[in-house]
């Protein structure tokens, strides 16, 4: 598989002229698999998340959490209102994929939410972006429109007795609004405090209802697995993450970008032939494979590694978001993960303790040692915050900002300990 | 004495488009405030009692959201608002250069504004355009990729003469030349 990516034919944003446009996206077959699944008989709602399920598209939000599993949650319908948040808050830092779907083939998401929604019996799906793309939101609200006026999104789709409204909607300025209970809060027009599970959303979502939360991404692969079947799916890339995957690879290479490409790519691959290779001929000094909580691995620890959960696992890591920061031989490790640790710091929500308080001690302390005050003994110190947050508060974000503490302490500590001064010790 | 701010018809007609998509009043808080923002520039309190008025919500709760996320300007801002993302990716292809470059232009330091009122600058946090770092966000809206100090120049020069940059395309590379290399 490793070396197939060369001969892929893109799937999710295949090089198609003006597909962002509704009738162009029809003519290349688009909503033929929303029609299938409402029209033909032999598509019942649980034929839909069986065949979701065996597909095995796993979500590519971050969490890797098989998707048709996710819908097959959802209690049976009562007659009451079920919802869909489809979540397009792309704040994790190097992520920036899902505003190519909004921008190049937002049909193709709108199809695959709507099967989504056909398949949990849904009534509503609200598509939640963030604040920060209001040039995406405008387009996702365009192709939105024109779905509604060719009757994908209303009453009677396709003659059937099939109905779903469809709304977007957009935040105003928060990373923790992509964890998925904090977005629901903000989108019923609150702070973000993230909820504390159970109850899960499938049980009480929006509005004490049940609600599924899909990431844009994985919604955009449904589409494909209905009209060509999930044996397809898993036939694309690495056995236990099938699919195409959107790269993100930003940073210290010559061309960044988002790359649509098979999943289990050869990180070298990617950064050597997909990006052109270093900047300036420079040697690579880490990489951060999947936005910036997944944990850093050094250049020498990345070799067979593929960009696939299972892979990046074994190596110490984590797939993420498959956002990609790569950073060459000159990088500061001090510096960017001070950095790190002030973003996750800005970004608490303030609800738990061991976040609030932890995230603002780890960005002190790296602040410390950046600016060449540091102890030796405030990495341990380091170290030990980071065991006092995890696994310790409602949502993972406290987990998000103690990883890339951790990792690169422990993967670069020479570099760490030669920015500290020398401890003072008593003599005993 | 306190300034007073109105919604115009059309604002109230936008308020109420808000209101049908949702089942409840209180998820139009955020879009309100949006509302607002656009309308008068910032959601100080005045405002912020404004959309509460409007959609017949607490004060306390509209401030509560107003001031919890960071894209409301709580207090005035200049005309331009110029946010240089500094995060990660933004961090090692220069951001931090760019944002240095223009304080020293502007005469300002981040969270500052112009005395003309022109122009703000912000250091702020990830805006999802990894790849074209480093890059700023003008007044919440229009993103600047592949920043340099000739564009910054430019960008500047343009916006004192009212004209704000139009969105650029980054495009996907294409990858059928890396497939038939």
């Amino acid at each position: 598989m490793a070396s197939d990516w060369k001969s892929f034919e893109p799937i999710l944003i295949p090089d198609i002229p003006n597909l962002e446009k509704i009738d162009v996206y029809e003519k290349n077959g688009g909503y033929k698999a929303f029609e299938k699944v409402v029209k033909g008989n032999d598509w019942k709602p649980e034929d839909v998340v069986n065949e979701v399920k065996a597909a095995n598209i796993r979500g590519r939000g971050g969490a890797g959490f098989n998707a048709g599993l996710k819908w097959s949650f959802m209690p049976p319908a009562d007659g009451g209102p079920r919802y869909l948040a489809c979540n397009g808050d792309e704040s994790e830092p190097g992520t920036f994929k899902d505003r190519k779907i909004f921008e190049y083939n937002p049909h193709l998401f709108i199809e695959g939410a709507l099967i989504a929604a056909y398949a949990m019996e849904i009534t509503t799906i609200y598509v939640y972006i963030r604040g920060e793309y209001y040039s995406w939101i405008k387009m996702m609200e365009k192709a939105l429109s024109d779905a509604r006026s060719k009757g994908y999104v209303g009453k009677n789709i396709f003659g059937s007795d099939y109905s779903v409204e469809f709304e977007v909607t957009g935040g105003a300025g928060a990373y923790i609004c992509g964890e998925e209970t904090s977005m629901l809060e903000s989108l019923e027009g609150k702070r973000g405090y993230p909820r504390v599970k159970p109850p899960f959303p499938a049980q009480k979502g929006l509005w004490g209802r049940p609600t599924t939360i899909n990431n844009i991404e994985t919604l955009a692969n449904v589409p494909g697995v209905i009209n060509n079947g999930a044996d397809w799916f898993t036939n694309i890339g690495a056995e236990t993450h099938p699919g195409p995957v959107l790269y993100g690879i930003s940073g210290h290479v010559n061309r960044p970008g988002v790359y649509e490409l098979p999943s289990g790519v050869p990180v070298m691959d990617l950064i050597n032939e997909v990006a052109q290779g270093i900047r300036g001929g420079k040697k690579l000094k880490g990489l951060i494979p999947g936005g910036s909580s997944t944990p850093i691995l050094r250049a020498d620890q990345l070799d067979g590694v593929s960009m696939d959960a299972d892979s990046l696992r074994e190596a110490g890591s984590m797939m993420g978001t498959a956002g990609m920061i790569v950073m060459d031989e000159d990088t500061d490790m001090v510096d960017a993960l001070w950095r790190i640790a002030h973003f996750y710091h800005h970004e608490s929500c303030g609800q738990c303790t061991p976040c609030r308080e932890g995230t603002g001690w780890l960005e002190k302390i790296l602040l410390k040692i950046k600016n060449g005050e540091g102890e030796i003994r405030d990495l341990d110190l380091l170290l030990d915050v980071t065991t006092q947050m995890e696994g310790r508060t409602i949502c993972a974000l406290a987990d998000a900002a103690a990883w890339p503490v951790r990792h690169t302490i422990n993967r670069f500590r020479d570099e760490f300990e030669a920015r500290c001064k020398k401890s003072v010790h008593a003599v005993a | 004495m306190e300034e007073t701010y109105k919604f115009t018809k059309e604002d109230l007609k936008e308020i109420d488009a808000i209101k049908a998509k949702f089942p409840e009043v209180m998820p139009a808080t955020l879009p309100t405030l949006w509302v607002a923002q656009n309308r008068f520039g910032h959601v100080e309190p005045p405002v912020q009692r404004l959309v509460a008025k409007t959609l017949d919500l607490p004060e306390s709760h509209v401030h509560g959201v107003a001031t919890f996320y960071t894209q409301y300007y709580k207090e005035r801002k200049g005309k331009y608002v110029l946010d240089v993302c500094t995060t990660t990716s933004c961090q090692l292809c220069g951001g931090y250069k760019m944002l240095h470059y223009l304080e020293d232009k502007l005469g300002i330091k981040a969270g500052e504004t112009t005395d003309d009122g022109m122009f703000s600058i912000q250091s702020v946090e990830c805006l999802g355009a990894c790849g074209y770092a480093p890059m700023m966000q003008i007044t919440n809206d229009v993103y600047v990729n592949n920043l340099t100090e000739e564009k910054l120049d430019e960008v500047i020069d343009s916006l004192k003469e009212g004209k704000i940059p139009e969105f650029e395309s980054v495009g996907m590379p294409l990858l059928e030349k890396i497939n038939n290399k």
